[in-house]
């Protein structure tokens, strides 16, 4: 039977860079997937590229090309990323000036356009889901809205010889499952292939994340190696069976206990994980380790995919001001404790105003609140303040009171940090399919 | 007495103000007890102050393990929150420091 291995070179925007390198030198794959664009962050480089329209994509799209496309080109490995961001006809443009300055000729790029649904999210009143109100309630505060694109239109590029896919909003398990329909020709109502698809994806995303990072606890998972940690490869068969592994002789660890761990991470109902393509059931996975980084995963299924796509809608909704100052040795949390009060006292006498506050003490309560501290004294406690305001101007005052605590607060205060910076949230709605157009549009390079 | 962190790990994940935790046994052993003593009441009163809202529970035996969906749990949502860790990514530490009744002749497995 045929087997596939794709990569996962990015788990978010800022990851590592040199894993990828590893996994496109020495991992044996035929596609190396980035998942870079986490949920907040089209609306910002919807902002980006209101200010230059040649901008708009991943900051680090660049140095992430730059790093990957010679032993990518070496070993005809195509690449999909999300890297697009608000704007992949520009990082489409911008892939192809690297590649030609690194000497790579005949290379077919295509953008995925058409997940911007604004206009659409303008015309309909649609309830948020996820926390409370509608798309009215945020009124003209909302700066943009991109729909989960699925895979079709990355697996169409790639089925038209596309090397590189770049893409705005998208699934971020359909930039797996793209390479998959590429490759084997999967039908798009064949649900069960397209569940397993997914769970692969779903398991490779996050990149680190399956291969033992963000899982050590020491003394109970201990892990060797979180310095040079490998990024995952997914062996992907043509009925859908699935081997989980890593470069050799790279850091971290595939096991049972990384795979389970990284199957839940944000799945809601398992019987019922939400996707474009499909509603994958991750109700009856197993895992099972069959070699040393090796692990079986099977039992993924599916169901028919939903008549909606889902909707990231990104919104100004005002600033926040924060400030903090630290406190050590004998006495920490009450004199912590005591600037607290100095600091709630003087925004009430200088009145400043903001419909919601935090008086947090890091290292006693900022975290879980007080119910369950241990209630032992820390050596050292930092008291931070953050407040929401309408203006930034508002918003300043927050961190400069704070700061005031160096001379005019409680013996010892050291450390302080201030910041004041404006918000973009996101929401999210679902949208009728038939309302949006993705499109695909190539470059050579 | 121990802690749940003796016999599982666990991972959190976010979606607007929604959480999810996973509770995942070192050993298949111990799901029965997992079932039977973290319930979506017991999570639910383990966060009260921080989960404002619905706890809901699913299971899967087939990886020995429980995931809970919180509800209200995110101050507003991961974008617009004020708490330090907006994410609630440090939810899951917590959950592990829930106490944990184990039969006496009990072994810890993996941990």
């Amino acid at each position: 039977m045929r087997t596939i291995r794709i990569g996962s070179g990015a788990g978010y925007s800022g990851d590592r860079i040199e894993p990828a390198v590893e996994l496109a030198e020495k991992g044996g794959i035929q596609y190396l997937v980035f998942e870079c664009l986490g949920e907040r962050t089209v609306a910002l480089a919807q902002r980006a590229r209101l200010k230059n329209p040649d901008d708009g994509f991943d900051p680090l799209l660049e140095a992430r090309m730059r790093a990957v496309l010679p032993a990518c080109a070496k070993n005809g490995i195509k690449i999909v990323t999300n890297m697009g961001a608000a704007n992949p006809w520009a990082a489409v443009r911008k892939t192809a000036q690297i590649a030609a300055s690194l000497g790579l000729s005949r290379l077919k790029i295509a953008a995925v356009m058409g997940d911007d649904v604004l206009d659409a999210c303008k015309q309909h009143d649609l309830p948020l889901i996820e926390i409370d109100g509608t798309l009215k309630t945020l009124g003209n505060r909302i700066v943009s809205a991109n729909a989960y694109l699925g895979a079709e239109p990355m697996a169409a590029a790639l089925k038209a010889g596309a090397d590189i896919v770049i893409t705005g909003r998208a699934s971020d398990p359909a930039l797996f499952l793209a390479p998959m329909i590429d490759a084997f020709n999967w039908p798009m109502d064949d649900w069960n292939l397209l569940g397993r698809g997914t769970v692969a994806g779903h398991l490779l995303e996050c990149a680190g994340q399956v291969t033992g990072g963000y899982f050590a606890d020491p003394g109970f998972k201990d892990v060797a190696g979180l310095a040079r940690l490998g990024f995952p490869i997914g062996e992907v068969s043509e009925d859908g069976g699935l081997v989980i592994t890593k470069v050799a002789g790279s850091g971290g660890e595939v096991s049972a206990r990384t795979c389970k761990e990284q199957l839940l991470y944000e799945v809601h109902d398992p019987a019922r994980y939400m996707q474009p393509d499909v509603v994958a059931d991750f109700s009856q996975v197993s895992v099972e380790e069959i070699g040393p980084d090796r692990v079986r995963v099977s039992g993924g299924r599916g169901q028919p995919r939903p008549d909606t796509l889902k909707i990231s809608v990104g919104y100004v909704d005002g600033y926040i001001g924060e400030g903090q100052m630290s406190y050590a040795g004998p006495g920490a949390e009450a004199r912590a404790r005591l600037a607290l009060e100095i600091v709630r006292e003087r925004l009430k006498l200088t009145k400043v105003e903001a419909s919601e506050w935090r008086f947090d003490l890091i290292g006693i309560d900022a975290l879980h609140g007080t119910q369950r501290s241990q209630g032992s004294a820390p050596y050292e406690v930092r008291v931070r303040v953050a407040g929401r305001t309408d203006t930034l101007k508002e918003a300043v005052r927050i961190g400069d009171e704070v700061e005031t605590l160096y001379t005019n607060g409680p013996a010892g205060g050291g450390g302080a940090f201030k910041s004041a910076r404006d918000i973009v949230a996101v929401a999210s709605v679902l949208l009728p399919r038939d309302l949006v157009a993705p499109q695909v549009r190539f470059v050579e390079a | 007495m121990a802690k749940l962190r003796d016999i599982a790990h666990s991972r959190t994940g976010d979606k607007g103000n929604i959480s999810n935790i996973s509770v995942i046994a070192f050993d298949a052993r111990h799901y029965p007890l997992l079932c039977e003593q973290v319930t979506a009441a017991r999570v639910k009163a383990h966060f009260e102050g921080i989960v404002f809202g619905e706890v809901v529970r699913y299971e899967l035996p087939n990886i020995a393990a429980l995931n809970f969906v919180l509800d209200q749990a995110l101050g507003g949502g991961v974008t617009r929150s004020l708490a330090l860790d907006a994410h609630g990514k440090s939810l899951s530490s917590a959950l592990l420091d829930l106490e944990i009744e184990l039969p006496p002749d009990h072994d810890r497995g993996a941990a």
